[in-house]
């Protein structure tokens, strides 16, 4: 038997395996499992969508396209961008299109970082930052944020962990898994912050069209003194329900996107061209395509609110993204154990906060994403599980 | 609150208005009371359940039914529309710009008894002057829905 710390990479060998995999695990042993954990939309792409791809099939788009995806596609996103988040790019030099947000952050992070070099990003957050940061040979530095200030990210709690081997922060808002969103004065002040410190921000806004209450999600794009250290993923999955389709794409100034453009050309060559077909028929409509998916979201998310206040389970007010993050640390379990128990005693599967970091404990996240049927029978049965706690 | 009322009920008539309260955000008295001013002003005309026929055993047909009519001084389309709208074997009264004037969903027990309402009631009528009658093979979707059982959730169960 070969020794894999010995014949492999040992900076992915040490990897921990995500959280979520082990709670993977468990749930699939259990049949008729009511799942608030599934971290992508319910509904299927809208119908025009899937049609355009197979429309590309019929038309033979079965070849690679450029290394940074169709230029009609990079126009449409630019436009998209400039409309959306309020940053203005070229098509021709500061796009990439990309295999979902995970390669486009995959590969900024690759593009920028020496062995050793430093990355804050905040917890609770997505599995996927540490381990990404890792594996491109960086340090992750969690900075936490707190149900006190909303899940928000503070400047405070930058400045006390950035050192002089820091290069880069990565922020995620809307916020998953939290549902936190930032203000404008928040995001001026990190920007700021990354001024003062010199640092490059990767800003993951795959969440950008899901903000709840009438917030308006406000982008680091639209910040102009930090164009020229922003790289911005955003992507289809969420707002437009196209998870499969694996498609994303990353804004960043030429200097950065040159470099990252060699790593996606010599690792990726494209992103699929079916795929980039699908995106572009999804630019053509995005508010009309959108707007059942948003309307259904915010009525679900209302609706586990109240439900929750109802069973006196505390939650901060989630305005954004598909998830709810209520504190369950009244009960006296662990988020593990709450989640485990939870599923023995009534089948519904919640994502323990720690699969987000270790100060997710005292937390569990809580998708959405489900149908208005399944979100009240979980919500009625966990109501349940915590009076016999 | 109206419109995401109304969105809510067009997808599920049945939601409990204590679910909608808490779906909207709102207390409970004011989601029955938008329901009673919506009924009062004719805004919600009816509550009825999304029936795929083809699964239901008892014989039925449906007819869609295009009539072109004489348009009346005075009355317009209205008159001859209300008219036959009255009929029972009639569940829907459109009219139509184009090559014909009012669109009729008629439904009877067999091809007959449909054949029978436009022959000796729907043509009769003073003013209609042609009819061209098509009866429904099969219904894939209807009111938004789709008549085909929806396909399991095939998502993983838990995904970050």
């Amino acid at each position: 038997m070969m020794n894999a710390h010995e014949r492999l990479a040992r900076h992915i060998v040490d990897l921990p395996k995500s959280g979520i995999r082990e709670f993977f695990d468990i749930v699939c042993t259990r049949h008729g499992v009511i799942s608030l954990a599934i971290g992508e939309p319910d509904f299927d792409t809208p119908w025009h969508i899937r049609e355009a791809a197979m429309f590309a099939l019929e038309q033979g788009h079965s070849h690679y396209t450029g290394n940074a995806g169709l230029l009609e596609l990079r126009q449409a996103i630019v436009k998209y961008v400039s409309s959306r988040f309020g940053g203005e790019y070229d098509p021709t030099h500061e796009v990439l299109v990309t295999v979902g947000a995970s390669e486009g952050i995959d590969v900024a992070l690759r593009a920028l970082l020496n062995p050793g070099d430093e990355v804050l990003y905040h917890e609770p957050c997505f599995v996927s930052y540490a381990p990404e940061i890792a594996m491109a040979h960086g340090v992750p530095v969690a900075v936490e944020t707190h149900v006190k200030d909303n899940f928000r990210l503070s400047v405070e709690a930058l400045e006390a962990k950035v050192t002089p081997r820091t290069k880069a922060l990565m922020v995620n808002f809307p916020n998953n898994p939290t549902g936190a969103v930032l203000e404008q004065a928040d995001v001026e002040a990190i920007a700021d912050f990354a001024i003062r410190h010199d640092l490059i921000i990767l800003a993951d806004e795959i969440y950008a069209e899901l903000t709840w209450e009438g917030k308006k999600h406000v982008s680091f794009a639209s910040v102009p003194r930090i164009h020229d250290r922003l790289i911005l993923h955003h992507g289809y999955s969420k707002a437009w329900a196209m998870t499969g389709f694996r498609m994303a794409y990353v804004c960043a100034p030429a200097w950065i996107m040159d470099t990252m453009l060699k790593i996606h050309q010599y690792a990726i060559m494209c992103a699929p061209t079916i795929s980039q077909y699908a995106a572009l028929e999804a630019m053509r409509q995005p508010e009309a395509d959108m707007a059942p998916m948003l309307r259904a979201y915010e009525q679900r998310r209302n609706y586990l609110r109240a439900a929750f206040a109802e069973a006196g389970i505390p939650m901060h007010n989630p305005a954004g993204a598909f998830y709810a993050f209520p504190d369950i640390s009244r009960f006296g379990l662990s988020s593990r154990e709450f989640a485990v128990r939870l599923l023995d005693a009534e089948n519904v599967a919640v994502v323990p906060g720690t699969a987000f970091g270790a100060c997710g404990e005292g937390f569990v996240r809580c998708s959405y994403a489900t149908s208005m049927e399944q979100i009240k029978e979980a919500a009625t049965r966990i109501n349940r599980f915590v009076k016999m706690l | 609150m109206v419109e995401n009322l109304l969105d809510i009920l067009r997808n599920n008539a049945k939601e409990s208005p204590e679910t909608m309260a808490k779906m909207l955000g709102v207390e409970l008295a004011e989601v029955n009371a938008a329901i009673c001013r919506l009924e009062a002003e004719g805004v919600i005309r009816g509550w009825q359940a999304i029936i795929n026929e083809d699964l239901v055993p008892q014989e039925h047909v449906t007819a869609v039914i295009e009539v072109r009519v004489t348009p009346e001084r005075e009355g317009g389309f209205n008159r001859i529309a209300e008219r036959v709208s009255k009929f029972d074997e009639v569940e829907a009264v459109y009219l139509m710009s184009g090559a014909y004037d009012l669109l009729l969903f008629v439904s009877g027990k067999n091809l007959i008894s449909v054949a029978r309402f436009v022959s000796e009631k729907l043509s009769t009528i003073h003013g209609v002057l042609s009819t061209a009658t098509h009866f429904r093979l099969k219904t894939y979707k209807q009111n938004g829905v789709l008549m085909a059982k929806p396909c399991e959730d095939a998502r993983l169960v838990v995904s970050p």
